[in-house]
């Protein structure tokens, strides 16, 4: 479990992370989603102790994560993938972590085969790998010390869509098993991909917070027809707050049957109802962070 | 399985940080060789009457002198110039456990340079002719003062380190220090004053054994040198955010 509690952090009179709660629950898998520089690093980072917030409390498993006599056995911790030393083999790496926390180093290889770096990677430097192969070397070294909480930051940065999936099988895998994750990301098809539970945050502050359900169920309907003009009268007709979606159609601030009844007398014939889903995620997404810069 | 990590286990994973990177490993390599290098060209081609084990034992450890407090740098600074304090503190959360740690790590390492030096000055010793029959006498005040300007030269290095966070501005500072203050030390009217703080005063350590005077000079330099950067480095190891 990990909960976050009016988190505050300033940087030279900058209010970075401005009143930040939230709760990740055992079992789910939470993404962080918000964009670059909205406080998400800042935010882990205090949640594991590399920084003290100015106000606010973070705990990890019941209690302050600093307090924790051996983190690696029960929290796994991936704050920066290239965060390794570039002379250093991948292999040996690894095997540093297990040794600090007392961890057989034959489970080196089994986390080595897990997160798919060969025997021939493992032995290379670090400095040689790219982006992807580093974020399973942190994905492995966060698994070392076998947590119940996972802490990533920016995890599937620099993954290709096979990697997307491979993490999104892991995660689910461990959260299944009674794990806690907490994953952050600037892009939502990311999160989108991987987590059960969003927590969005755009200028420091928590803009939104559920399921994916629960944020869906209040993003709308999705809705086309062949004649738009006429959809857009009909939906005005009934009162209903639409605007025009990304790719034609209307977003509509409604149920789908409301939209369908609208449409019904105003006599358009639909190609497309639906809720939102995707679309409406995104849209939601950008209205929350929008005033930040898109990255 | 949940108890903390011990300071042996975390000293032992300090010495592996040492070895297993490829600069640590050529540093250490490099030390290594000047020191066989140091030791022979002393028992070989040194005056007969420098051939002795103790003058052939300083010339050996020179090596290590200069350059295990690199070593010592780098451990502690590579932290931050590599980022790798981003999961050892992830790992022990403790931050003034894993300097104690280091510094363990690091009187092992330099007292290992030491041995080392030992046996190979008396393998050269054993080589060089020399037709003075006291050429093997090593007194034992020198043996250890020996040992100490070996383990506080690194102790003084991982300080350095630890000061500044940042590799080559420690190397750099370590190393003009010194030559710093023998300038100011050449202006007559500071120099009794230099003296206490001048690491010139710690050269008598491998080449006789020292006084009272100059133990209490040495003492004082020693504990200046190695105080107050580790206790600029502890203050900003436990004080500051980290990343």
């Amino acid at each position: 479990m990990i909960e976050a509690e009016k988190l505050t952090k300033r940087f030279g009179g900058r209010t970075v992370v401005d009143d930040v709660t939230f709760r990740c629950e055992p079992g789910t898998v939470t993404g962080f989603l918000g964009p670059n520089g909205a406080g998400k690093t800042t935010t882990m980072r205090m949640i594991c102790g590399f920084s003290t917030p100015d106000s606010g409390r973070a705990g990890v498993l019941g209690g302050e994560y600093r307090r924790l006599p051996n983190p690696g056995r029960r929290v796994g911790v991936l704050l920066d993938a290239s965060a390794q030393h570039g002379g250093r083999r991948g292999r040996e790496a690894l095997a540093i972590s297990a040794q600090t926390i007392g961890v057989e180093e034959k489970r080196v290889d089994v986390l080595l085969e897990l997160v798919g770096l060969e025997k021939s990677a493992a032995r290379k430097r670090v400095r040689q790998y790219s982006l992807g192969m580093r974020q399973r070397l942190g994905i492995a070294n966060a698994l070392i010390g076998e947590p119940e909480v996972l802490i990533l930051d920016e995890p599937a940065n620099g993954l290709d869509p096979e990697g997307m999936r491979w993490m999104r099988g892991l995660l689910r895998d461990f959260a299944e098993r009674g794990g806690t994750v907490l994953l952050s990301s600037h892009l939502l098809h990311e999160v989108d991909a991987i987590a059960d539970r969003l927590v969005i945050i755009g200028s420091g502050k928590i803009v939104a917070e559920g399921s994916k359900e629960e944020l869906l169920s209040n993003a709308g309907t999705l809705v086309r027809a062949d004649d738009g003009e006429a959809l857009g009268r009909a939906l005005a007709a009934a009162g209903l707050d639409a605007r025009e979606a990304e790719g034609g159609g209307f977003l509509v601030d409604a149920e789908p049957r409301a939209v369908g009844v609208a449409a019904q007398v105003g006599g358009v014939a639909l190609v497309h109802l639906a809720p939102a889903a995707d679309a409406g995620l995104e849209q939601l997404f950008f209205d929350l962070t929008s005033g930040e810069e898109p990255s | 399985m949940n108890n903390r990590p011990s300071l042996g286990r975390l000293t032992k994973v300090e010495l592996r940080k040492m070895v297993d990177t490829r600069s640590g490993f050529w540093l250490l390599l490099a030390v290594a060789g000047l020191m066989v290098v140091a030791v022979f060209i002393t028992a070989l081609v040194a005056h007969e009457e420098n051939r002795t084990f103790h003058n052939i034992l300083a010339n050996g450890l020179q090596p290590a002198g200069i350059l295990l407090p690199v070593v010592g740098i780098l451990l502690v600074s590579s932290e931050w110039s590599q980022r790798t304090a981003l999961v050892s503190f992830a790992l022990v959360p403790q931050r003034s456990r894993l300097l104690v740690a280091k510094l363990l790590a690091g009187i092992v390492l330099a007292s290992a340079a030491a041995a080392f030096g030992l046996a190979l000055s008396a393998l050269g010793t054993a080589i060089a002719s020399n037709s003075a029959p006291d050429h093997w006498t090593l007194p034992i005040g020198l043996l250890l003062q020996d040992v100490l300007y070996a383990v506080t030269a690194m102790i003084i290095g991982i300080g350095f380190g630890a000061a500044l966070q940042s590799s080559a501005p420690a190397i750099v500072l370590y190393f003009a220090l010194p030559i710093a203050l023998a300038a100011l030390g050449s202006i007559h009217a500071i120099k009794g004053a230099v003296e206490w703080i001048s690491t010139e005063s710690l050269e008598p350590m491998t080449k006789e054994v020292m006084s009272g005077h100059q133990w209490a000079q040495g003492l004082v330099v020693l504990a200046l040198w190695m105080g107050v950067p580790l206790a600029i480095g502890l203050w900003r190891l436990t004080r500051r955010d980290v990343g």
